[in-house]
């Protein structure tokens, strides 16, 4: 089955980076990327993820108190 | 060469500072927060690992309130200028920089109060003069953590619970002391710490800020330079969150790399270990250079010294010496005012100023030894003269 991505989009790239790094501390699979132009018109990063993680990195982002924008599929 | 210039700009730097600027420049080099490749992403982490190092030294709540600028000044521009407006009161020693007094005086002109409480002719700040002082309401406190001309550190926790429960905001100048002793915001009361990257936390010129506690309204300080920040792009207005408003255009990314670096290099030495070498040649000097005829110390006490000291000889003046120390002993120290006027009229070396002697950790117990010894034999020749 082909993997499904989601994105997690930020305010700014130190919260994306934040972000980045609680992910990689709980083993979530997580990438950096260009946030795509139809999801915003930022120059900036978002955090690429596999859908089916999303309850966690949501659990993640709340225990770390991280603010994030929004999770939308890619 | 013996460099005893620790205080301006500290030298030599640990080899962690200088390989992560090397790993930056071969390997890195993108503009940070940027693009969203993978170089200029690498370039961010550095950038975010600095500000979590930043954040853990100093007991700080959110690395995302450490905020970069080129140096201390830039911190303590940041916060006087950002946070202060006519009317307000601004309470500050009898110890302080150039680097605080000259913006304190900029608002002074736009109806700034601007109160200064004297020092001790050792340099120290009396909490109960700042008590006295703080009956009327202000707005902020301002202190130098240690002084940049005789070493002398104040008493920051006392003076910061003093000034919190006045109701003012405690700004804490920690040029000189911040790698050398432990800061830690919670616990010594401070809202507002300004540091610098190129002395005790052995980063290289260009780099340094200002960390803003909980207490600070981060909401309504003015960021002193508007722009781009890489991020909420489509906007013509300044983003309202930090780092991001206060930090505009492409930042000193080798710079902070470096910075990071040294913090690393505290953290592994451990703060204890430091302040242990340190204390030791500041005892060596004070010890030393007061046992010469002729010389004229003016000494901090010594439970509260850094490594720093400074002094005067009969025999030649503070130029003089100075210029004898690096061409004849291969001695390199600083001479005259150190952009502390206010401090040395404080100690009463205003204006003819004073030699300052400042070691670091990269210092050795045989590096000072020399500098007594060429002190003692120029203070020698020079009264025979």
């Amino acid at each position: 089955m082909k993997e499904e991505w989601c994105v997690a989009l930020f305010h700014s790239t130190s919260l994306a980076l934040r972000g980045e790094k609680l992910c990689r501390e709980e083993k979530i699979s997580v990438k950096l990327i260009p946030v795509p132009r139809r999801l915003s018109s930022d120059c900036g990063v978002c955090l690429r993820f596999p859908c089916v993680d999303e309850d966690r990195l949501r659990a993640v982002f709340a225990a770390g108190a991280l603010e994030f924008d929004d999770i939308a599929r890619l | 060469m013996i460099y005893l210039d620790n205080a301006a700009t500290s030298f030599p730097k640990p080899a962690a500072v200088r390989d992560a600027m090397t790993t930056f420049a071969l390997e890195i080099g993108a503009n940070p927060g940027r693009s969203g490749h993978r170089l200029s992403v690498d370039a961010g982490r550095v950038i975010y690992e600095t500000r979590e190092s930043l954040a853990a030294l100093f007991g700080a709540c959110d690395p995302l309130r450490v905020l970069f600028a080129a140096n201390a000044t830039g911190g303590l521009n940041q916060a006087l200028l950002g946070l202060l407006r006519p009317g307000d009161r601004v309470v500050t020693s009898g110890m302080e920089h150039n680097s605080v007094m000259r913006p304190l005086r900029a608002l002074e002109s736009d109806g700034v109060r601007v109160r200064v409480v004297p020092s001790s002719p050792e340099g120290v700040l009396d909490p109960d003069d700042l008590r006295r002082m703080l009956r009327e309401k202000t707005d902020m406190v301002v202190v130098n953590h240690g002084s940049n001309v005789n070493g002398c550190m104040q008493m920051i926790r006392e003076l910061g619970a003093i000034a919190r429960r006045a109701g003012a905001l405690f700004l804490v100048d920690a040029a000189q002391t911040a790698g050398c002793v432990d800061i830690d915001m919670e616990r010594d009361n401070i809202d507002l710490l300004a540091f610098t990257g190129h002395k005790g936390l052995y980063g290289p010129q260009g780099t340094g800020g200002l960390v803003v506690g909980e207490r600070a309204p981060l909401e309504r300080m003015r960021p002193l330079i508007y722009g781009g920040t890489g991020s909420r792009s489509e906007f013509e207005t300044q983003p309202e969150f930090a780092p991001d408003r206060f930090e505009s255009g492409t930042p000193n990314t080798i710079g902070i790399a470096g910075l990071g670096g040294g913090v690393r290099f505290i953290l592994e030495t451990g703060l204890s270990e430091i302040r242990r070498h340190e204390d030791e040649l500041a005892a060596a000097l004070v010890d030393g250079l007061g046992s010469i005829d002729g010389v004229r110390l003016y000494a901090a006490p010594p439970e509260r010294r850094l490594s720093t000291v400074s002094f005067t000889s009969e025999a030649l003046s503070p130029s003089e010496l100075g210029l004898c120390l690096d061409e004849e002993f291969d001695i390199l120290c600083r001479v005259g005012l150190h952009c502390s006027p206010s401090a040395h009229r404080s100690l009463g070396s205003f204006p003819e100023g004073t030699v300052r002697f400042s070691a670091g950790y990269l210092t050795s117990h045989d590096d000072i030894a020399a500098a007594l010894d060429a002190v003692r034999l120029l203070s020698r020749e020079g009264r025979r003269a």
